[in-house]
């Protein structure tokens, strides 16, 4: 049984006089405990996705449901990061952390919800930085808060908004094992958006292309069966990773140039120099 | 020492007087050359600049004639200014006098009661003895009235500043208790917003010296209380009325204008109504509103001076107004002394909002 479903889904925006059709016939079914990666280019429409996942945006024509019911708004049930961080300026990281878990589990008594907001802040080792204000942090570290504060809701279906696309090599190393060790251990649902394939190929099950816009939909999805726990240190070496790897870059390439041909051509002179692809 | 470099450099920073950091790093040894250069740039200009005024001001005053004598200068003005502390002194002084004599009286009363008591206990007729109980009762009496007398001199300078903070911030706390709901109000509904405009519209333009009568009549009318002055009252009112502007449209702006990623956030968690406003919507515009009560406490502090001095409140727009009336040079240099103190003070006002407002906002530092 799946635990989340999309069908048929179109999403746009703007008036019916200058309408921009972002998303078109999308249909995605995920199975629990499965990690999902969704791969695209930038402004295609991927946050749009995740926004209809969550139930921040209501499909204008289609239906989301989620365990067999349909999707009305956001549920704690579906966490999301945001890809922007979105932490509350004023608030501490706890500060960040509490108002979610004080909103999802009012019953707890305070003692309970400080050991609660404690626990995740640890988890993503940030407990040095605490007491600290979102300005006062780098983007790595406020992308954790960020990951602390939904996992901390404890939701069943989490939403990765490219949660890791603004950090540096080796922090995004660290993050993608303590994401990936989070869904192993407490056995939860995963959807990742990222426009890294390597990062795809390295973490989830399943790796589903988004076309460029407009009017994006999904493309041929791919299936990644390396065993787990895969190490990345190794996995340069594996030619079925570096398989997949490629066989994907290649699909996105294709669809690029499908879709800049598929582009009115402008008037604008351009200047006599081609880009170098480089294939892995 | 390092640390305590830090620390002052930080105090400077949040009190906004940041000109001042070139002393502290110089004191510090801290790249002299580029310090000196600060220094002259942002501290002795600015120096030389109110020296030229002061000269400036001296030649153009001392050509005026009037019918008050010469134009106050700079120099009678600093005459008149340690004729007003001498003042403060003089009416402490004798407020003082005042206090011992009325204790001695009272101790006298107080004696002469006793006396005519145990005169009284002596046997004698009982017409006589009553009369010797009245008279006691009578000299007690005088004690009790000499004790509780209060020092009426005339109001001192000190007296009239210190009238004139309370009513401002009487004015001001009235100002905000009706803009910060309104204007919250505004910036969450488009709707209440729309009905509100128009009388915010009309109302926002109005010269605070036309609401004087109407304070003073409404508060003639309505307020019977005695802890305070009606005239105190009608003149917080009027600064209520012209001050309540700038808080009300600034927090309408900051809520309406709140992030929309935060609102986000508010959805995800599935925020209640209270909880969002209390938790997302106010904090994220505490930035915006304190600037806006910023410009509110200096519009009120403006408008203040006119409103006493047509109220007749006895603070500075009223000493402005007696000393206008006095009709000498004396006086009128002790006009330009009131100016003074009503622009400094209104300066530290401003700086205690600065403070205030960067002590709440999370993001770039607000600027001077
Ligand atoms: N609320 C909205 N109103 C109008 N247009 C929108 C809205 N949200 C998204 N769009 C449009 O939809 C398109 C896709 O936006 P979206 O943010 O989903 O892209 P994305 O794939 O997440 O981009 P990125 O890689 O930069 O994160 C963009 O052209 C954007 O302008
Ligand atoms: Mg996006």
């Amino acid at each position: 049984m799946p635990i989340i479903e999309l069908n048929n889904v179109n999403k746009g925006f703007g008036p019916a006089s200058n309408r921009s059709e972002v998303l078109a016939d999308i249909n995605l079914s995920i199975e629990e405990n499965e990690f999902v990666a969704i791969v695209g280019f930038s402004g295609s429409g991927k946050s749009t996705l995740v926004n209809l996942l969550t139930g921040l945006e209501i499909p204008d024509t289609g239906t989301v449901t989620f365990e067999e019911k349909p999707v009305t708004g956001p549920h704690s049930d579906r966490g999301i990061v945001f890809q922007n961080y979105s932490l509350l300026p004023w608030l501490t990281v706890t500060g960040n952390v509490e108002l979610a878990v004080k909103q999802v589990f009012p019953q707890m008594s305070k003692k309970e919800r400080r050991d609660h907001v404690a626990r995740y802040i640890e988890m993503v080792n940030l407990t040095p930085a605490s007491w600290k204000r979102p300005k006062e942090l780098s983007g790595g570290m406020r992308q954790r808060v960020s990951v602390a504060r939904t996992l901390a809701m404890q939701p069943k279906l989490l939403l990765l908004d490219e949660p890791l696309g603004a950090l540096d090599a080796l922090t995004r190393a660290q993050l993608q094992d303590e994401i990936l060790n989070i869904w192993d251990q407490e056995k939860k649902t995963v959807v990742l958006i990222t426009n890294d394939v390597d990062e795809a190929v390295l973490m989830a099950d399943r790796i589903i292309p988004l076309t460029p816009g407009p009017q994006a939909t999904l493309g041929k999805e791919f299936r990644v069966d390396l065993q787990r726990p895969r190490d990345r240190t190794t996995l340069n070496f594996n030619p079925e990773f570096k398989k997949i790897r490629n066989t994907v870059t290649q699909y996105l390439m294709e669809l690029n140039d499908e879709a800049k041909r598929l582009a009115p051509v402008k008037d604008l002179p351009l200047p006599d120099i081609h880009p170098i692809q480089f294939v892995a | 020492m390092k640390k305590f470099k830090h620390i002052l450099l930080k105090t400077l920073d949040v009190a906004a007087l940041s000109v001042f950091e070139p002393i502290v790093r110089l004191c510090y040894g801290e790249d002299p050359r580029a310090q000196l250069r600060k220094i002259g740039k942002f501290i002795l200009i600015p120096i030389v600049a109110f020296i030229l005024f002061l000269g400036v001001w001296h030649v153009t005053a001392s050509g005026i004639e009037t019918k008050f004598g010469k134009m106050p200068t700079p120099g009678v003005t600093w005459e008149q200014t340690k004729v007003m502390v001498g003042q403060v002194f003089e009416n402490r002084r004798s407020e003082k006098a005042f206090y011992v004599e009325q204790k001695t009286k009272a101790q006298e009363h107080e004696t002469k009661a006793a006396q005519y008591a145990a005169a009284a206990e002596l046997p004698k007729n009982a017409s006589q003895k009553e009369a010797f109980l009245a008279e006691s009762n009578a000299q007690a009496e005088l004690a009790v009235n000499a004790r509780s007398a209060t020092f009426a001199g005339t109001p001192t300078i000190i007296y009239r500043v210190v009238h004139s903070l309370k009513t401002v911030f009487l004015g001001f706390m009235l100002a905000t208790l009706i803009a910060l709901p309104i204007g919250i109000l505004c910036g969450l509904n488009p709707v209440f917003m729309a009905a509100a405009s128009p009388i915010i519209q009309i109302f926002k333009p109005v010269s605070p010296v036309a609401w004087v009568p109407i304070a003073m009549i409404l508060v003639g009318a309505l307020y019977s209380g005695s802890s305070m002055q009606p005239a105190m009252l009608s003149s917080a009112i009027v600064v209520a009325m012209c001050s309540l502007w700038p808080t009300l449209t600034n927090t309408a702006l900051g809520v309406a204008s709140i992030d929309k990623d935060h609102l986000n956030v508010a959805k995800v968690l599935r925020l209640g109504w209270w909880t969002r406003l209390f938790k997302i919507v106010i904090p994220s515009s505490l930035p915006l509103i304190f600037a806006g009560l910023r410009i509110s406490l200096g519009v009120g502090w403006m408008v203040l001076i006119a409103a006493e001095l047509l109220v007749q409140n006895p603070g500075l727009g009223q000493f402005v107004w007696d000393r206008f009336q006095d009709n000498s040079a004396a006086a009128f240099g002790q006009i330009f002394v009131a100016i003074f103190i009503i622009g400094i003070i209104g300066f530290f006002l401003d700086r205690t909002m600065i403070i205030l407002q960067r002590s709440v906002s999370f993001d770039a530092p607000a600027g001077a």
